[in-house]
C-alpha cells in the first residue's frame, strides 16, 4: 500500500513536470492554427484552429526581413546546410585530432590535448571579433563557409573520441599491424566502425549546436540571404499566429534528428562497445 | 643461418627496464619451439621483438635469411595469437580471417578458398557469419588460431594463447596446436609460464629467467639434465626438492645423511636436487620422511612429508601403494638421480 502511494506521488511530479514543458509548447502549436485576430481578441487558445494550412504555407514562403528578401525556407535551408556542415566537420576534425593524440608518438600529446580541452573555457563569443576579422580579412562573411568553419572545432567531441580510442585494446592495434594494416587502414577498418555509435551521436550533438547558433551568424552575415531560422525568430516581423507558426517549425529539424537517429544517440553517449 | 636466428639481442624499454639481456637463439624451419619462464622474465619481450610490436635495443633479428630488424610488422609476414586472442570484434569470424589476406591484394575468389579451407581445418566452419562475441572462449581460440593460418605466414607466434580457458579445454587445445602445427609444418615459437605446456608442445623449449635464456634444449634433455638450480626448481611437477649440502673430498652430507663418491671435484656449500620420482622405499634408506598429506591423484599418490630437519619434502609413489598419514617412510634415491648445485651460483656440478 504504501508502495502503491509513492510511486503514485513520484508519478505525479513527473506527470506535472512534463506538463510544465508541454504546455507552453501546446499552446503556442495550438494558437498556431488560428486567426490573428482570433488571438488578439481571445488570447493564447488551448484547442486547434481551422487556419493551419494557411498560415504555415504562407509563413514559409512569405519574403521577410527588413528588405523583404528572404522565406522561412530558405532559412531552414541555410540552417540546415550550416547545422550540417559544423555537424560533418567538427566530427571530422574531432575523429583525427584524437587519433593523432592517442596512436601517434607525439611528445606531450597529453599536454597538447589539455590544451585543445582549455579551450572549452574559451567560448565563440569570447574570441567573436577576432574571429570576425579573420574572416573578413579572408573575405568569408556572408558565406557558408564562414558560417561553419570557426565554429567546427570541437574540443567535447575530441575528448569523447580520445576516451574512446585509449579503451581500444593495444592487441587490436598490433593485430591488425600484423595483418597488414597501415594507420590509415587502422583508422578507417577499425576506429570508425568500432566508433560508429558515438560518431552518429557526436553528429546529433554537433548538428543540435551548429543549428542553435545566433551571434555569429548574426555578426557574420550581413546579407539577408543567409540568415538562419535562429535569426529569423528574432528577426521575423509579421502577425502574432505567423510568428507561433514559425516558432513550431523551428523546433522541427533538431527533433526530427534525434527521433531518426535516438538509437544510436542513447547508445553513443552512455558508451558502447 | 638458421630459419629465424637472434644474435645478441637485447631489450631496454624506455623507462629503463631491462627486459631481455644479449640473448641468441636459432629456430629451425618446421620447429616448434616454446619460450618457458616466470611471469615478467621477458618471453613475451622476446616474441614482440621478432613480431616486431617491439623495437630491438641492440643485436640482429634474421628471418628466413633476411635481417628484419627495421621491418614493418605489417611487412614481415609472421602472424601472432595474442593472449585475449584480439578478435576484431565488428568484423563477423569470415571477415576477421579474410582481413589479412585483402590487405596484401589476394582476389575474392583465393581469399574465399583459403578461409574455408582454414574454417574446416579448425572446425569453425559453421560461425563464420558470427560476430567475435557471439563465440565461446574455444571457438574464440580457433579463430585466433584461423586467422593466423589463412595467411601462410613464415612463423607463427603465441603469447600464452591458452591461459583463459578452463583447465579441460586447456588440455584439448594444446593438443589441437600440436597435431595443427604439425600438419601445417609452420615454424612456431609458443610463449607460456606453464612448465606442463612447455613439456607437452615443445620440439625445443627455452628456460627464461631474468632475461636471459638459462637453458635451451629438447624437454627430455632439459627435464633429465637441468644446467641449473632456476632450471632443475621451474620445470617438473610437482617441483624438485632441494636439500642444503655440503661436499668434501668427493663426500656430500646433508642433514641426516651423506652420499660418498659423489662425480663431481666441487667442494663447499651446495643444493642437493632430488625429483619426487626418482625416490622409492628401501631399508637401507638415506632419508627418512615423516607422511603429512597423501594426494591420491589414481595413477600416482603425491605424498608430502617432512625430513627430520622439519625440511618440505615430497615422494612420488605408484597409485596402488598405500600410504598412511603420519607415516615414516624411509626412502633411497634410484639409480643416483640427484643433482648437485653451486649453492652460490646456482650452477648445476655434478
Ligand atoms: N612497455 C613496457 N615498458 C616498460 N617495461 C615493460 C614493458 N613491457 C614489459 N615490461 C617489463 O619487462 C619485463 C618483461 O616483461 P614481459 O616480456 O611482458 O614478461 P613475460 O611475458 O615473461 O611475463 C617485466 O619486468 C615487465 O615489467
Ligand atoms: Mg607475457
Amino acid at each position: 500500500m504504501t508502495r502503491f502511494i509513492t510511486s503514485s506521488f513520484s508519478h505525479l511530479i513527473l506527470l506535472i513536470g512534463i506538463l510544465i514543458m508541454v504546455v507552453p509548447v501546446w499552446m503556442i502549436f495550438a494558437s498556431s492554427t488560428h486567426t490573428s485576430s482570433m488571438i488578439n481578441m481571445n488570447g493564447l487558445q488551448m484547442f486547434l484552429g481551422d487556419s493551419f494550412y494557411e498560415n504555415y504555407l504562407r509563413v514559409l514562403l512569405y519574403q521577410g526581413g527588413f528588405f523583404k528578401e528572404i522565406t522561412a525556407l530558405k532559412m531552414f535551408f541555410n540552417s540546415f546546410i550550416m547545422a550540417t556542415g559544423v555537424a560533418i566537420l567538427s566530427v571530422v576534425t574531432s575523429l583525427m585530432a584524437a587519433y593523432a593524440l592517442v596512436y601517434y608518438r607525439i611528445k606531450y600529446a597529453t599536454l597538447l590535448f589539455w590544451i585543445i580541452f582549455i579551450t572549452i573555457l574559451v567560448p565563440l563569443e569570447l574570441r567573436i571579433f577576432p574571429t570576425y576579422s579573420v574572416m573578413a580579412e579572408l573575405n568569408l562573411v556572408n558565406s557558408y563557409f564562414g558560417l561553419i568553419v570557426p565554429i567546427s572545432a570541437s574540443a567535447i567531441a575530441t575528448l569523447f573520441f580520445r576516451q574512446f580510442y585509449k579503451t581500444v585494446p593495444d592487441e587490436l592495434l598490433e593485430s591488425a599491424k600484423l595483418d597488414g594494416a597501415n594507420t590509415w587502414r587502422f583508422f578507417v577498418d577499425f576506429l570508425i566502425p568500432l566508433s560508429k555509435t558515438m560518431i552518429v551521436a557526436m553528429l546529433i550533438f554537433m548538428f543540435v549546436f551548429g543549428y542553435n547558433q545566433y551571434l555569429w551568424p548574426l555578426l557574420v552575415t550581413t546579407s539577408e540571404q543567409y540568415w538562419t531560422v535562429v535569426m529569423g525568430l528574432k528577426m521575423m516581423s509579421g502577425s502574432i499566429v505567423h510568428r507561433f507558426a514559425f516558432v513550431m517549425m523551428s523546433m522541427v529539424p533538431p527533433i526530427l534528428i534525434i527521433i531518426v537517429l535516438q538509437k544510436y544517440f542513447i547508445k553513443g553517449v552512455f558508451q558502447d562497445k | 643461418m638458421s630459419f629465424l636466428d637472434l644474435k645478441n639481442v637485447t631489450k631496454i624499454y624506455p623507462n629503463g627496464t631491462k627486459a631481455v639481456h644479449e640473448t641468441s637463439l636459432s629456430v629451425e624451419e618446421g620447429e616448434f619451439m616454446v619460450f618457458v619462464g616466470p611471469s615478467g622474465c621477458g618471453k613475451s619481450t622476446l616474441l614482440r621483438m621478432v613480431a616486431g610490436l617491439e623495437d630491438i635495443t641492440e643485436g640482429d633479428i634474421n628471418l628466413d635469411g633476411k635481417l628484419i630488424n627495421e621491418v614493418d610488422p605489417s611487412e614481415r609476414d609472421v602472424a601472432m595469437v595474442f593472449q585475449n586472442y584480439a578478435l576484431y570484434p565488428h568484423m563477423n569470424v569470415y571477415n576477421n580471417l579474410a582481413y589479412g589476406l585483402k590487405n596484401r591484394g589476394i582476389d575474392k575468389e583465393t581469399i574465399e578458398q583459403k578461409v574455408n579451407d582454414a574454417a574446416k581445418l579448425l572446425q569453425i566452419s559453421d560461425y563464420l557469419q558470427r560476430k567475435p562475441s557471439m563465440l565461446s572462449g574455444g571457438q574464440r581460440q580457433r579463430v585466433a588460431m584461423g586467422r593466423a593460418i589463412v595467411r601462410n605466414p613464415k612463423i607463427f607466434l603465441f603469447d600464452e594463447p591458452l591461459s583463459n580457458l578452463d583447465a579441460k579445454l586447456r588440455i584439448q587445445m594444446r593438443l589441437e596446436i600440436k597435431k595443427l602445427q604439425q600438419k601445417v609444418g609452420v615454424t612456431s615459437i609458443f610463449v607460456t609460464h606453464d612448465q606442463v605446456e612447455a613439456m607437452t608442445l615443445a620440439d625445443r623449449l627455452a628456460v627464461i629467467n631474468n632475461g636471459i635464456i638459462e637453458q635451451l634444449g629438447t624437454p627430455i634433455e632439459i627435464y633429465d639434465n637441468p644446467k641449473s638450480l632456476f632450471v632443475a626448481g621451474f620445470i617438473g611437477s610437482p617441483q624438485m626438492n632441494f636439500l642444503d649440502g655440503n661436499i668434501k673430498n668427493k663426500t656430500l652430507s646433508a642433514e641426516g645423511f651423506e652420499i660418498k663418491d659423489i662425480d663431481s671435484d666441487f667442494e663447499g656449500e651446495v643444493k642437493l636436487g632430488i625429483r619426487p620420482e626418482h625416490l622409492s622405499q628401501s631399508e637401507n634408506s638415506l632419508i627418512n620422511l615423516k607422511v603429512d598429506l597423501v594426494e591420491q591423484l589414481g595413477s600416482d599418490n603425491l605424498v608430502y612429508g617432512q625430513l627430520k630437519d622439519k625440511k618440505d619434502f615430497c615422494y612420488r609413489c605408484p597409485g596402488n601403494l598405500t600410504i598412511e598419514k603420519g607415516a615414516d617412510l624411509s626412502l633411497n634415491i634410484e639409480n643416483n638421480k640427484y643433482y648437485i648445485f653451486d649453492k652460490s651460483t646456482g650452477k648445476r656440478v655434478n
